[in-house]
């Protein structure tokens, strides 16, 4: 049962994490790998796009905390966007929004890492 | 102290495996809904019940599949108290010494950099009562409890 998926697009040297069904314990292994595949490929610009996600429990959050050092380490960022009211909710109660830039669409996150990118070069 | 009248309503038996979750939140979630919860509170009675199996499965069973999670669904109405809504959920692994947790203070661990340990602080403000409890015959327990709106 595919309970939940995660697709990863290439927008320039952004890389998108696309969110589809339950985030839970036990399907956050599956986003583990993700992040971890990124991580390999030292692609540390990161925006996880929430659109198609119905659920998620403090296991999908901890996965996000397990990789946030090794990527703002190397300059890059984890930024979060597109997400319900009730998955954002979990977000708030636990203060995220203290350590990761939220926004309501995928396009202004990505645009904030172009920009970046733009600067530094 | 309130009189109340407990009624059991409903209760599941069911293996401690973590693709066994989604199952264990419909039970919940179905029955909060009947009984006339929102669909906003029964997202949060969901999440809580979620993050408590979650913590039966990793900490007492620690991934043994084979462990049994009990849940029981009661109602509570007194005459002087709101109508409770009341999860108990029970394991036979090892027991959690709740008199030892203090709640992580969020600013510190967000500057730790921690992961884990998020869900007992989410049952916490998902619910109006989290109680732990340990019966003879090693049996642990852990009560929800969620007031009806009136």
């Amino acid at each position: 049962m595919s309970e939940f998926s995660v697709g990863i697009r290439q927008r320039d040297t952004v890389s998108v994490l696309d969110l589809r069904g339950y985030l839970d314990a036990h399907t956050a292994p599956e986003l583990e790998k993700a992040f971890q595949k990124e991580l390999d490929e030292q692609r540390y610009n990161i925006v996880v796009n929430f659109s198609d996600l119905s659920y998620i429990s403090s296991a999908g959050l901890g996965v996000l905390m397990q990789f946030i050092e090794d990527v703002r380490r190397n300059d890059g960022d984890i930024k979060l966007t597109n997400m319900s009211h009730r998955v954002y909710n979990v977000f708030d109660l636990l203060g995220f929004p203290m350590l990761y830039e939220i926004f309501p669409e995928e396009e202004e996150a990505v645009k904030k890492f172009l920009n970046k990118t733009e600067k530094l070069s | 102290m309130t009189t109340g009248n407990t009624h059991t309503i409903e209760s599941l038996r069911i293996q401690s495996r973590t693709e066994l979750l989604s199952d264990m939140r419909t039970f919940v979630s179905d029955a909060a809904r009947r009984f006339g919860f929102s669909e906003n509170e029964v997202g949060k009675i969901e999440l809580a019940i979620d993050e408590a199996c979650t913590n039966i499965i990793k900490h007492a069973y620690k991934f043994n599949p084979d462990g049994i999670i009990e849940i029981r669904i009661s109602s509570q109405k007194g005459d002087s108290s709101p109508t409770k809504f009341v999860v108990d959920i029970y394991d036979s692994g090892i027991s959690f010494d709740s008199s030892k947790y203090t709640a992580p203070d969020m600013k510190e661990y967000f500057k730790k950099l921690r992961h884990g340990g998020l869900g007992i602080v989410l049952m916490k403000k998902l619910m109006d009562e989290v109680e732990y409890g340990h019966m003879s015959g090693q049996q642990n327990s852990i009560r929800l409890v969620k007031y009806l709106p009136s």
